[in-house]
């Protein structure tokens, strides 16, 4: 029975949501197509084409790209070799991933820029071997590293989560009829962990996609993404209006990469959780 | 064999890799030397002065007030929400999940600046805008982790309960919540991980005056981030670890395992 006086406990949360979620994104709807002094205008969404702000929503989608592909890279081995080990304990996997957050993830990258630095421990450890040194401060390739390292964790715990739910017995059953590992891969394994993959991507692609403060803290100032545009707009300029239309556009992008994922993933549900 | 040789290299090599930064912050709160490269010898001098850092207290019990508050208030109100959705048809249940789903998803630096718009609209930004700002994306960790608790759970018995004359406040603690426990509890953990760990969202929203740990170190990033602040994160972390070890490893942890998130 779908009980209606149940339902209605759903209600504080629902004004919740009205209020905090659905009304902030009218706001910036309104300061996206209104100029300072409040008349309609489409300039603030159109200067996206602008080659300053282009050239940073193009150098996003890249690092973006580039980083969910290590990630994935990194993480699907990594999910087959924690399921294969068959822990007792599934949530020891999780608590392992999770807690390096609690130690402030500003500092956590203010580690790796001393690692990286051109005096840091890495080039002294190269030094030593005669090997070339590292400069890869302030460059793109800095800010990809430390996106890997941040947001590692959201790609390996769904795809661990999926991989650690197939049954044995399905595997042995493919083995039993004479499937070999690479058909045993390719026919069970990926399509059975594939909406742990889908929740993957679309965890760390986001966040990837509208991150500000890796860039500002490993740029150098150099590496200018979407994000560090706009964050300038609102705290540098006070353009607030140029700000919500640049995040409008960014919205559109994280919409659309969330659209396209969940129709790939449409029978799934592996979370994080 | 040799299989296993290069997984064990693997496995190695990740937690290297996610376990070096905070590494180097230990060894860095006892580092008797300012300049950060250099090693200075061991010292505890900066855990003394940490604590009569006015600053630095300030900002740590602002983020724990921050995180507890929000995380407390969400769990309060995305349980109840939880419950709701479970009462709900199957269609309405996929369109509320999916909209719980969307501030999750949604970029943290959009969340903030469209929450940011809409305070300065109607009052000053301070302690109650960040505050609001942390439980709007606590809820859904919440809800997330109580909905397939309430799944599993089996419906008959609730009603089985209130047949036999339960009131349905009395059916709740008695059967529904011993089923939902794990899954609050988790919530609640992830909720205060997710605001612990923020900046975005609390950067955008906060008042002029105000300071989280995570604020306040990137507006020190460029001059230089203070020693105290890696004593303090050295301590936090090692609480959380005690905190989670005993949560898996501890008494507790035996009777309620079956698959928990933390």
């Amino acid at each position: 029975m779908h009980n209606l006086k149940r339902q209605l406990l759903a209600g504080p949360y629902l004004l919740w949501m009205a209020g905090f979620i659905l009304l902030p994104v009218a706001v910036i709807l309104y300061y996206a197509f209104t100029t300072t002094s409040g008349d309609f205008t489409l300039l603030n969404v159109t200067s996206i084409f602008a080659s300053i702000h282009w050239k940073s929503l193009m150098l996003s989608l890249k690092l973006a790209f580039i980083c969910t592909a290590v990630c994935l890279l990194l993480s699907y081995p990594l999910a087959m070799i924690l399921s294969s080990m068959k822990l007792k304990r599934q949530g020891f996997i999780v608590f392992i991933f999770i807690l390096p957050m609690w130690m402030n993830f500003m500092l956590r990258i203010l580690a790796w820029k001393l690692l990286l630095s051109n005096n840091g421990v890495i080039n002294t450890m190269l030094a030593s071997w005669n090997l070339p040194l590292l400069d890869v401060l302030n460059t793109p390739f800095a800010v990809v590293f430390c996106m890997v390292y941040d947001f590692l964790p959201f790609m390996i715990l769904p795809i661990y989560n999926a991989m650690s739910r197939i049954e044995p017995d399905i595997i042995e059953a493919a083995k039993d009829l004479g499937a070999n590992n690479i058909t045993i891969f390719f026919k069970i394994i990926v399509p059975l962990t594939l909406s742990g993959v889908v929740s993957g991507i679309t965890m760390v692609f986001v966040p990837a996609l509208t991150s500000f403060a890796i860039s500002d803290l490993l740029g150098g100032g150099k590496v200018l993404l979407i994000g560090n545009v706009i964050e300038q707009a609102f705290i540098q300029e006070y353009n607030w209006n140029l700000g919500s239309g640049l995040s409008l556009v960014l919205m559109v992008f994280v919409i659309a990469s969330m659209a396209l994922m969940s129709a790939k993933g449409e029978e799934g549900g592996t979370g994080v959780w | 064999m040799v299989r296993k040789t290069i997984e064990r290299i693997y496995l190695s090599l990740i937690f290297l890799f996610l376990y070096l930064p905070i590494a180097v912050l230990i060894i860095l709160s006892f580092n008797n030397s300012k300049t950060r490269v250099q090693w200075g010898g061991f010292t505890l001098k900066w855990y003394r002065s940490l604590f009569s850092d006015s600053s630095i207290m300030s900002a740590f019990w602002t983020t724990l007030f921050l995180a507890l508050v929000s995380a407390l208030i969400a769990t309060l109100l995305g349980t109840v929400a939880a419950l709701g959705i479970d009462a709900m048809k199957k269609r309405s249940q996929t369109l509320m999940i999916g909209a719980t789903n969307i501030p999750l998803l949604n970029a943290d630096i959009v969340t903030g600046i469209s929450m940011m718009l809409l305070f300065v609209r109607f009052t000053r930004l301070g302690m109650n805008t960040v505050l609001i700002a942390h439980i709007t994306f606590n809820i859904p960790y919440v809800i997330l982790n109580v909905l397939p608790k309430l799944k599993q759970g089996s419906r008959t018995t609730y009603e089985a309960a209130l047949d036999l004359g339960a009131t349905p406040l009395y059916a709740f603690f008695k059967i529904t919540w011993p089923q939902i426990r794990p899954g609050v509890l988790s919530g609640f953990l992830m909720a205060m991980t997710m605001s612990l760990d923020d900046f975005s969202v609390t950067y955008f929203t906060k008042g002029a005056g105000i300071h989280t740990l995570s604020t306040m170190i990137y507006t020190e990033m460029r001059k230089g981030v203070r020693p105290e602040m890696y004593a303090l994160s050295t301590i936090l972390f090692l609480l959380a670890l005690v905190l989670l070890l005993f949560m898996n490893f501890g008494p507790s942890a035996r009777k309620e395992k079956e698959g928990d998130s933390l």
